[in-house]
């Protein structure tokens, strides 16, 4: 009869909490790697949206309600990417998504938020299908604001061959979804100047000695290796190009300004040029200003693991917020509809935002939002202007 | 020529540190027929174990303290860990007369060690300086680091003094006789169970060695173990599991074709022809390149 009776309160107990959590919260989904190589990634992404969350409570939260997160880890994995997403829609009725990091785990996960009409943007991963995904769904849900690989391919080729004026590429990848598709893209771009790749290579997650690769392309003759791929293997990359006494210039993808490439690139490093959407030391806006102060404060890290990854998360979660005020509601199909047609400006860490989102355009990121950041004696800097 | 060169010492180097850890392998089969799955993730703990006692993980400099002294954290730390794996994962399993429990108690036994360490520690990628200097030596237009060397030399080192000590001690006899049937050893009167135990632990040791070894060359994270465990127990199956320098020819063999195959066929299938070693040595000679007899293999 006790045990009947703890047993009915706890049920009781547990049911008003969950209700309560409904009547008076907004929850908000954010997925991506905190564990495992892609976590400096994924951590830094959450901490920027953990931030933009505590201030806009504090601000009094979003149509009168408290805004509260559902975390979850993905692991880098493609299949957990599908069950969190599942879980976050079908059990915990998330308002909207934030997310992921990895364009594998993305590219497995952003089908369920186009079917249950759940507003997601990703915040980090550069290769998953955005406005590609028009052609299935008119009605699209998926939007980002990072800085796609197009954008990137465009940018590392035109630092490459117009701005330091290199005649011979070599392009270096890794063998995950996410290197092979930064390959094509900058493939694609060469061939659309005419020129050619002289050699084209691989590599797998955790190599670390890069000697073959780096050997070939000296013999074919690069001047300058354009690479795809994240942190530690970037960096051995440039670690292996000193033992074989060959030193060409690198100009990568975004990744090789996080902390895992800089700290174990080593003065090896020095030189190594990526696009940006945001640079510590040097940020564009006033609020990428405050950004960088506050989020040092919060979280204690210096310099900021993964910068980019942070002012990308914390501008989405600002613009989702942004969304459902002027949507009025909590209703997905609202929401996106008020993402795609934001009446207000939005001036965020990583730029200012007349529009960030159109109809048919869900790419807040721009070329003209992106600048190269190069590296120096473990920093990313802004390059120096001529 | 130079070029030829660097891809020989890359491969030689590679493979020495998968003959390491395959050496941890033959250790533990010869004296119990049973083979230590956790054994690429307790690299991994030495390789942490080495970074905390010796690299300031804020700055990526030293700290302070002496590489020496980080050897012998090491040691003891992974030796200790080694009679837990063996107590917990392959005691019980063997003593139950169970053919094969060991195997997922120890692949598990490895799996709790990883995500302790991503829990506990972190998940990021560290550097770790190399106490002989990173900038490389350059022999004859070839650029060696002087960590390469180290892990060339102690490989063969850490080989040679085991096999004397097997031969020659009586400590290794004694391991001598359990690998060739525990019953008699018993009944000469030599303890198996602390034969047994010991083996365990010099393998862990040896592992958390080549950890602090190899962590120059690879940085040091939780996940730094995973591959070349594998890598590894496909270079002991190579040379054959019962053989010590067997090791070291799966190992070598291995890292160069690896590397050579990296070069001249391509990138993409630089694991391949290891593999295929693999499946061929499996097909046509079970027991391995320097094996002397068939053995069960898993």
């Amino acid at each position: 009869m006790k045990f009947t009776c703890i047993a009915a309160a706890m049920i009781s107990a547990t049911v008003s909490f969950s209700s309560l959590a409904f009547a008076d919260d907004i929850k908000i989904g954010v997925y991506g790697p905190f564990t495992g190589g892609s976590a400096p990634m994924g951590v830094s992404m959450r901490n920027g949206v953990q931030l933009a969350v505590e201030q806009i409570n504090a601000a009094g939260g979003v149509l009168g309600k408290k805004i509260i997160l559902v975390e979850r880890d993905d692991e880098a994995k493609n299949e957990r990417g599908g069950q969190i997403m599942q879980e976050l829609l079908d059990k915990e009725h998330v308002v909207g998504v934030l997310g992921p990091a990895n364009t594998g785990v993305a590219n497995a996960s952003t089908r369920y938020p186009q079917e249950h009409k759940i507003p997601q943007i990703i915040n980090v991963s550069a290769g998953a299908k955005v406005n590609e995904m028009f052609a299935e769904f008119p009605e699209n849900y998926v939007f980002r604001i990072a800085a796609n690989d197009d954008v990137q391919s465009k940018m590392i080729v035109q630092q490459a061959l117009k701005v330091s004026g290199f005649k011979k590429p070599a392009i270096l990848c890794d063998d995950t979804n996410y290197g092979q598709n930064g390959r094509e893209k900058i493939e694609g771009v060469l061939k659309g100047l005419g020129v050619a790749a002289v050699f084209t290579g691989k590599f797998k997650i955790k190599d670390s000695d890069m000697t073959a690769q780096l050997q070939q392309a000296k013999a074919a003759g690069a001047d300058v290796v354009l690479a795809y791929g994240i942190g530690p293997e970037l960096a051995a990359v440039v670690n292996s190009m000193d033992r074989i006494g060959w030193k060409v210039p690198m100009i990568a993808s975004w990744t090789a300004s996080m902390s895992n490439f800089t700290n174990n690139a080593g003065k090896n490093g020095n030189g190594t040029m990526m696009p940006q959407t945001f640079i510590e030391s040097a940020p564009t806006t006033t609020a990428g200003k405050k950004f960088v102060a506050a989020y040092k404060a919060k979280f204690k890290e210096d310099p900021i693991t993964s910068a980019v990854s942070a002012a990308q998360g914390y501008d989405s979660m600002y613009l989702m917020k942004m969304a459902i005020e002027q949507a009025g509601s909590t209703d997905g199909s609202k929401i996106r509809l008020a993402l795609e047609g934001l009446k207000k400006p939005y001036e965020g860490a990583t730029g200012n935002f007349k529009q960030a989102f159109g109809a048919k355009d869900h790419e807040a990121i721009k070329d003209e939002n992106v600048l190269m950041g190069v590296v120096k004696d473990g920093l990313v800097v802004a390059p120096t202007k001529k | 020529m130079a070029e030829v060169l660097q891809l020989l010492i890359s491969g030689v180097a590679q493979g020495m540190i998968y003959a390491l850890i395959a050496f941890g392998y033959n250790m533990t089969f010869s004296t119990s027929k049973t083979i230590n799955f956790s054994l690429g993730n307790l690299l991994m703990t030495g390789g942490v174990v080495g970074l905390l006692v010796y690299m300031n993980t804020k700055t990526g400099e030293p700290n302070g303290n002496s590489f020496f002294v980080a050897l012998v954290a090491v040691v003891i730390v992974c030796s200790v860990l080694g009679a837990l794996v063996y107590k917990v994962a392959v005691e019980p399993s063997v003593k139950r007369g169970s053919d094969f429990a060991w195997v997922l108690a120890t692949l598990a036994f490895g799996i709790i060690v990883k995500n302790a360490v991503e829990q506990l520690w972190s998940t990021d990628d560290f550097r770790f300086s190399s106490p002989l200097g990173s900038e490389p030596l350059r022999i004859a237009g070839a650029g060696i680091f002087p960590q390469e060397i180290l892990i060339i030399i102690v490989s063969i080192l850490i080989v040679t003094a085991v096999e004397l000590f097997r031969r020659k001690s009586i400590l290794g006899k004694a391991i001598q006789a359990v690998s060739e049937d525990k019953m008699t050893a018993g009944l000469m009167g030599i303890n198996q169970n602390f034969v047994i135990l010991f083996s365990f632990m010099l393998s862990t040791a040896i592992a958390g060695v080549a950890g602090v070894l190899i962590a120059p060359l690879t940085f040091v994270s939780a996940t730094m173990g995973t591959v070349l465990g594998v890598k590894a127990y496909g270079a002991a199956i190579i040379g054959g599991l019962e053989s010590g320098f067997g090791m070291l020819a799966g190992g070598l063999l291995l890292g160069l074709s690896e590397s050579l195959t990296a070069r001249y066929i391509s990138t993409g299938y630089k694991d391949t022809p290891g593999f295929v070693i693999l499946i061929l040595i499996i097909l046509f000679k079970p027991s391995g390149l320097f094996g002397k007899k068939a053995i069960k293999k898993v």
